[in-house]
């Protein structure tokens, strides 16, 4: 801030202080009187009517002094006055940093105890399975739903089966550095509408879902020479890049016919974002320890 | 000062009147003209591109910033919801900013990167899908209508009156950023890129 807007706030601040002071001295001192009959120089009157000046309320005018001494005592304290400080030296980011250091003496030493322990022994303790839960609540459910059990393009997270692994170490990559579905869109590469569907028919026959039959034939054949690149020959998927298991009744964009070709059509591409910028590392510590618990029942 | 001084000369009220009614100004809004730190761009910052700009536009259409603040305050709590406090730096390009000044729904300011594309179209489409207890209303029109191509090119000319650094190269591939692009694909982009400014600065 320069000097001369500085002079210009002080001037306007102090100006302004003036003038509700003189203001409040000045409405102080108009006279009352109870008979009804009032100061003769506060009168006008035309026409034989006259319009009287009522004085404020002595509670009124009294918040108004009260505001004013206030006012003056917080500029004193506070920074108000251009760049004069105030007596505290008061600033917002000071302030701010002085709560951090507080808030995080008392809850790091109950995440760094908790850090220390393994994941395993956290998925039987109750106390960081609360502190999961609400991490979770907070954080994961608006994806994967409150219970845990996703939603249309969201994968459950309570079923053991995993598109990237399982594992703590798995899960933890997993919210730290966030996953990104590489799926692409096969309808430059499968032109024909009845080739998607028999490859559609034979990925539903994979799990049970549809009877083999010489349509079911046909699709195998695409199977094997496109999609068994990532999902397998098997079709038992690849965590490694977070292709699904076709074979179990688990589907995380529908089992329908339509909703295979789509996919089979135009690909899926699921982000997860990632969380390190977001959860501390021990959060994230305690976190995987809670959707680890999940699937253990 | 006797009233009827006041009240029979209409000049003499007029100037009062306006004396009175500027003050509020002159104490709020000039100071911050003569005050360069408040206009300095935050290290890196960009304008955002002709497809975040009309989805800023489709934001503040339907009304996203009455319920939405764009502004994490300096307090704990808030910064452990939202991430660091904003800075006025990441702002400095904004015609008008969207701080807001009532949260019905979170603070937005670094929503960027929090979800995935696909969370939030279906969210824009149905809040309740992914969000049971929502009380956001649906935009389902947001995905049927397209875009208008001429219509960042004249916004950008005149961002860039106002001082925003858009190049003419900018301007000029303006209408082929979002040819064939619908307003759920605008205001995606849009929500996307909150708060990144802050966390490449970093």
């Amino acid at each position: 801030m320069s000097n001369a807007v500085s002079i210009y706030i002080i001037f306007l601040v102090v100006g302004s202080i003036i003038f509700y002071t003189a203001l409040f001295l000045g409405m102080r001192t108009t006279s009352h009187h109870d008979d009804g009959k009032t100061d003769i120089n506060d009168m006008t009157s035309f026409d034989g009517i006259t319009e009287t000046n009522h004085p404020l309320p002595g509670w009124w005018l009294w918040i108004m002094g009260i505001s004013i001494v206030f006012g003056i005592g917080y500029l004193a304290l506070y920074p108000g006055l251009g760049k004069i400080k105030g007596a505290l030296g008061w600033v917002s980011y000071d302030d701010y940093n002085a709560n951090t250091v507080k808030e995080n003496k008392m809850y790091d030493p109950i995440y760094n105890a908790f850090a220390k322990e393994s994941i395993d022994d956290l998925s039987v303790n109750f106390k960081s399975l609360k502190i999961g839960k609400s991490l979770f609540m907070n954080n994961c459910a608006l994806c994967h739903g409150l219970d845990a059990k996703g939603g249309n393009g969201f994968p459950n997270l309570t079923n053991n089966k995993w598109l990237y692994g399982g594992t703590p170490k798995e899960i933890k990559t997993s919210i730290t550095n966030g996953r990104r579905g590489k799926m692409p869109g096969y309808s430059p590469v499968i032109k024909d509408d009845a080739d998607v569907e028999s490859t559609a028919l034979y990925v539903l026959s994979l799990s049970g879902k549809n009877e083999q039959s010489s349509l079911t034939d046909k699709g195998k054949i695409k199977f094997n020479t496109i999609c068994s690149a990532c999902h397998g020959m098997n079709a038992k998927g690849n965590k490694f890049l977070g292709a699904p298991d076709l074979t179990d009744p688990q589907w995380i964009y529908g089992s329908s016919l339509n909703n295979i070709k789509d996919t089979i059509k135009n690909g899926r591409n699921g982000v997860m974002p990632a969380h390190k910028s977001v959860l501390t590392k021990e959060q994230i510590h305690i976190l995987t320890a809670y959707i680890y618990s999940l699937n253990k029942s | 000062m006797n009233h009827e001084i006041l009240e029979k000369n209409i000049g003499l009220m007029g100037v009062c009147i306006l004396i009175v009614v500027s003050i509020g100004g002159l104490v709020e809004i000039v100071p911050l003209f003569f005050q360069p730190d408040l206009h300095k761009p935050l290290k890196g910052l960009t304008p955002i591109t002709a497809l975040e700009l009309e989805g800023r536009d489709i934001y503040i259409r339907e009304g996203c910033h009455v319920c939405h603040t764009q502004m994490v305050r300096p307090l704990y709590a808030e910064t452990k919801r939202y991430g660091a406090y904003s800075v006025v730096g990441e702002h400095v390009y904004e015609r008008p900013f969207l701080w807001g000044s009532k949260r019905t729904g979170p603070d937005l300011a670094r929503v960027g990167g929090r979800y995935s594309d696909d969370w939030h179209r279906i969210h824009l489409q149905n809040p309740r899908l992914v969000v049971p207890a929502s009380k956001m209303p649906s935009y389902p029109w947001l995905g049927k209508t397209l875009l208008n191509e001429m219509s960042p090119m004249k916004k950008m000319k005149v961002l860039k009156t106002l001082g925003v650094p858009y190049t003419d190269n900018d301007i000029e591939n303006a209408f082929k950023v979002v040819k064939g692009k619908t307003e759920e694909d605008a205001m995606v982009a849009y929500l996307q890129q909150l708060g990144l400014a802050y966390k490449r600065s970093k």
